[in-house]
């Protein structure tokens, strides 16, 4: 009996059990299927995009009563996550409103709940697609538009807020703008006056902005042959036009205009009131942008016409094309894919507003929008999708980019040379260099022959020396850069006056026997230490030169090689360096090595910060140095300045992390201990303060010494081109020289790659070097800099 | 939130994700094996030419991130460059963009190959062909130039013919 019992017990038990994880996981079937659904709704199938719409809105009609809230949620992700397809789940909110209008008014209560929140937390591109989203639901007739209208007004009045960086105004300004395209003609048709009144405002506004900033975003300083506006008065400019043209435009699809007999009958929701969060300090708003423009219609071919640059439809596309790209950079192939299958592909000439906006988001200012590796493998898979046009049109973007390189910014010559050598990477080599002769005959510091020789450069560290040389005509080899050898002066001829040259032998043959580093020290120590009459000098120079170069020299047939040259003897090279003078000088005789092998330096500084034989400060001051000077408009330079400064920020950054989450650690055991609870086996990683303490002083110091690296660069690039002006004044000449625009670039490049670092410091650089006293020339850079955030 | 959108948003998309290889060496279970490989930082490159040398791989794979070191594959035998290697990674995200971004593309005009490793440990380095080579280069019936010409049984058909 009593086994029977307990048999039907567990029978029981297992039986609702098993129920149980059935149900569970058909609700995960269900809810995987609602998802994949909706998320893919919209994209290409064999039947109408309507009818597809239409099915869908019955299955979800049917799953309401179990899975409102689910599918409330999916379709508020869908807002910021594919909002290339806004006007797609426009039409589908709209639908399941009119089938059941609690569920509408859920949805809204959802969206402008999530519309505050990207507000407060600062993420104001999903907030924009929100408000846009938000706004095309009058066109479903999900929404009244009046209400619209008010948070539109809402978020205008920003602008007349006191004391707040324009960006914070701008960035509501262009929410609103951004979404009017979509809802203009309702507006337009049912609030007239109230429209108009908006617009006023935001005329008003326009009319008053700054412009600082422009000059240090735009990736041509010239105008010619097109303008490059700035986004918020290029979209204005577009947006009168719209209305000029009663708020019809030609681009956007709307779907929910098939259902308008389906959609007309619904009610509709008003939103709540939708009032900005105040502005703090904190908070991050969008930076300004300068809109790109290579090509107008005079370069396409005829059949198809590229809206003009204050049309709306070119906004349109351009910001469409944008949002394809961000939903699908991480893959490559869909995402050209998806590019070449725009909706509306064959009115437009495509494959041209694709390059200009692909090239328009490599060279954005201050960032490349996504990984520049990103772009090149990108048109490369564009190219091979569209093999007999693709190639062509992307030529001739590289013909005007070539043509217009003499007023283009530095940063984006810099990528230029990059995309460019990755490109030609991938099509053996091949171009037609000739028609870039014009390049020889000039001057070999102006853009055209530096961006050639920089090419070269990057392509022979892609392939080889010989195949460099076989893939430029004969002319073009006087831009052709060095074979990269090493050059040990302890081995050429003459090295037997040199000081060094026998302890150099010695240490080399006992190298190669494999001694170890307390031998390879005992060696140098014969070395006399007064080379010179600078005896004052607190390091042997001769003992560095002798072990730098000979080390070197031992580890040369490979990164490899020297890699396990510097890891073995690390110690002595680090006893060798102490004083960042020395240091100074360690690279100094690194360079006389290598000067012929860019990618080795690069290689090499990388190593010698990364195991610390070299500080930050010592690689700033080395390239700010003399013996720099020859190769300080080089490009590779600036590989290391710039990976200097990064190298400079992760160590800050990961200090950081150590000290915040040793604190956390420690607030969790104190609390913990508050509460009485047992802490058994919850000591081991728990730092004390006084380690805490070492961990703060640690990050004081690596910040103390990112600070000073910044102050560093910034008044070496002072004094260099405050000698530049003053000389050229003097001498009554034209300071505005090749290298000048060169080196003050570079200065505006500092600012801008690294801007949200340099932020922090600003009040010091104010203080300490942007003073009012230095040329206007300079001061400048650092005031546009400023602007970007102001 | 929507669970194909949130593997989208971590970036956890189809390019990225291990592939059915698996290398049988290894020493450790199958679920150690996935596990170290869904953390590695290191990829295999594999149809490199036996001529491209390690400055080259640092190059294009240095374009999707910092490159720690590269450990060029060896014939077992003549300890030279025999057509792959290991490229490691100070972090993940930029041994993901390589994966994305530069595997299938070109390099010394061949398409290369990437695929996740569970990470270098010493001897990975040589090849595991019965010549000293990778094991593909064995029974290869094709002529590459870039990899010494026939695969070597049938260079091995030729030399006894002659």
């Amino acid at each position: 009996m009593s086994r029977r019992r307990r048999e039907s017990y567990s029978d029981d038990e297992d039986d609702s059990s098993r129920h149980k994880r059935r149900r569970t996981s058909d609700d995960v079937n269900i809810e995987d299927r609602l998802d994949s659904l909706i998320t893919r709704v919209g994209e290409k199938s064999t039947s109408s995009l309507e009818s597809n719409l239409e099915g869908l809105a019955s299955v979800l009609e049917a799953d309401l009563p179990n899975y409102k809230d689910k599918i409330i949620k999916i379709l508020c992700d869908c807002v910021i996550y594919l909002p290339e397809k806004i006007t797609v789940y426009t039409t589908l909110v709209g639908l399941l409103n009119a089938k059941n209008y609690n569920c509408g008014g859920e949805f809204t209560e959802l969206i402008v709940r999530n519309l505050k929140d990207y507000l407060k937390t600062g993420k104001f591109e999903d907030a924009r697609m929100t408000v846009r989203f938000i706004a095309d639901l009058v066109n479903c007739h999900v929404l009244v538009a009046g209400s619209v209208l008010q948070m539109f007004d809402n978020l205008i009045e920003v602008t007349l807020e006191d004391n707040i960086p324009q960006v914070r105004s701008d960035f509501y300004v262009y929410a609103v703008l951004s979404a009017l395209p979509y809802v203009g003609r309702e507006l337009f048709e049912k609030k007239e006056q109230e429209l108009n009144k908006l617009l006023q405002t935001i005329e008003n506004y326009i009319s008053k902005r700054h412009h600082i900033h422009v000059p240090s975003l735009r990736v041509w300083s010239s105008d010619d042959p097109h303008p490059q506006e700035e986004y918020l008065d290029c979209l204005w400019a577009q947006i009168k036009n719209l209305r000029n043209n009663k708020w019809m435009e030609k681009q956007i699809s709307r779907p929910y205009n098939a259902f308008d007999s389906v959609l007309c009958d619904a009610l509709q929701h008003t939103l709540p009131q939708i009032i900005p969060p105040s502005h703090n300090d904190e908070i991050k708003y969008p930076l300004p942008m300068v809109v790109f423009r290579i090509f107008d219609y005079t370069d396409v071919p005829e059949g198809t016409v590229l809206p003009g640059s204050h049309a709306i439809e070119r906004y349109l596309i351009e910001e469409h094309l944008q949002k394809i790209i961000d939903s699908n950079f991480l893959e490559r192939k869909e995402c050209a894919a998806a590019l070449l299958s725009f909706p509306t592909k064959n009115k437009l000439p495509l494959n041209y507003i694709i390059i200009e906006t692909l090239f328009a988001e490599l060279f954005n200012l201050p960032k490349e929008r996504h990984l520049e590796l990103f772009y090149g493998v990108l048109l490369i898979e564009l190219c091979k999708l569209q093999p007999s046009t693709m190639p062509q049109v992307l030529a001739q973007a590289t013909e005007m980019l070539f043509e217009r390189i003499d007023t283009m910014h530095t940063i984006c010559i810099e990528r230029f040379v990059n995309w460019f050598s990755y490109h030609l990477s991938m099509f053996q080599f091949r171009w037609s260099w000739d028609d870039w002769s014009v390049c020889l005959e000039q001057d070999p510091n102006n853009p055209k022959p530096r961006f050639v020789h920089e090419v070269l450069h990057k392509i022979l560290r892609l392939s080889y020396h010989q195949r460099v040389m076989e893939s430029v005509p004969e002319s073009f080899h006087c831009l052709l850069p060095l074979k990269p050898q090493p050059c040990y002066k302890y081995e050429q001829e003459g090295a037997g006056s040199l000081p060094g040259t026998m302890k150099a032998h010695a240490l080399m043959s006992a190298i190669k026997s494999k001694c170890t580093p307390e031998e390879a020290a005992q060696i140098l120590k014969e070395l006399p230490s007064d080379m010179s009459d600078d005896n004052d000098l607190s390091f042997n120079p001769l003992k560095i030169d002798v072990f730098v170069s000979t080390l070197l020299y031992l580890g040369s047939k490979s990164f490899s090689h020297s890699f396990a040259a510097l890891a073995k003897f690390h110690p002595l090279l680090k006893s060798l360096a102490e004083t960042e003078e020395s240091q100074i000088y360690l690279l100094k005789t690194l360079y006389s090595v290598w000067k012929s092998h860019q990618q080795m330096l690069v290689v090499l500084v990388d190593k010698l910060l990364r195991t610390q034989i070299v500080e930050c400060s010592a690689v700033a001051n080395w390239l700010f140095s003399d013996s720099m000077k020859q190769d300080f408009i080089s490009g590779y330079l600036w590989e290391i300045m710039h990976s200097t400064i990064k190298k400079m920020s992760k160590q800050v950054d990961k200090l950081q992390k150590e000290v915040d989450e040793g604190r956390d650690r420690l607030d969790a055991q104190r609390r913990r201990a508050a509460d009485g609870l047992d802490m058994d086996g919850y000591d081991e990683d728990i730092p004390t303060t006084e380690m805490i303490d070492r961990m703060e002083e640690k990050l004081e110091s690596a910040i103390s010494q990112q600070k000073s690296l910044f102050l560093i660069i910034f008044q070496r690039f002072i004094i260099l081109l405050t000698e530049h002006l003053a000389r050229c004044e003097s001498e009554g000449i034209d300071y505005n020289t090749a290298w000048y625009k060169w080196v003050i670039e570079r200065l505006q490049q500092v600012f801008l790659q690294h801007h949200t670092l340099v932020y922090k410091y600003v009040m010091t650089l104010e203080e300490l070097l942007f003073t009012s006293n230095i040329d206007i020339h300079i001061l400048e850079v650092f005031q546009q800099f400023c602007s970007l955030r102001s | 939130m929507s669970r194909s959108l949130n593997q989208r948003a971590k970036g956890k998309t189809s390019s990225v994700q291990i592939s059915t290889y698996r290398d049988q060496h290894f020493k450790g279970s199958r679920n150690d094996q996935d596990h170290l490989l869904i953390q590695s930082t290191t990829l295999y490159v594999g149809n490199l030419s036996f001529y491209t040398t390690e400055e080259q791989i640092f190059e294009l794979f240095s374009r999707s991130g910092d490159v720690k070191r590269v450990i060029m594959g060896l014939d077992k035998v003549r300890k030279t460059p025999c057509g792959f290697c290991f490229v490691e990674y100070y972090v993940r995200e930029d041994a993901e963009n390589a994966v994305r971004y530069v595997n299938s593309t070109r390099l010394d005009d061949r398409i290369i190959r990437t695929d996740w490793d569970a990470g270098f440990r010493e001897g990975r380095q040589y090849g595991r062909g019965k010549s000293g080579g990778q094991v593909r280069d064995e029974y290869r019936s094709d002529f590459d130039e870039g990899r010494g010409g026939y695969g070597k049984i049938v260079i091995n058909k030729i030399r006894t013919r002659d």
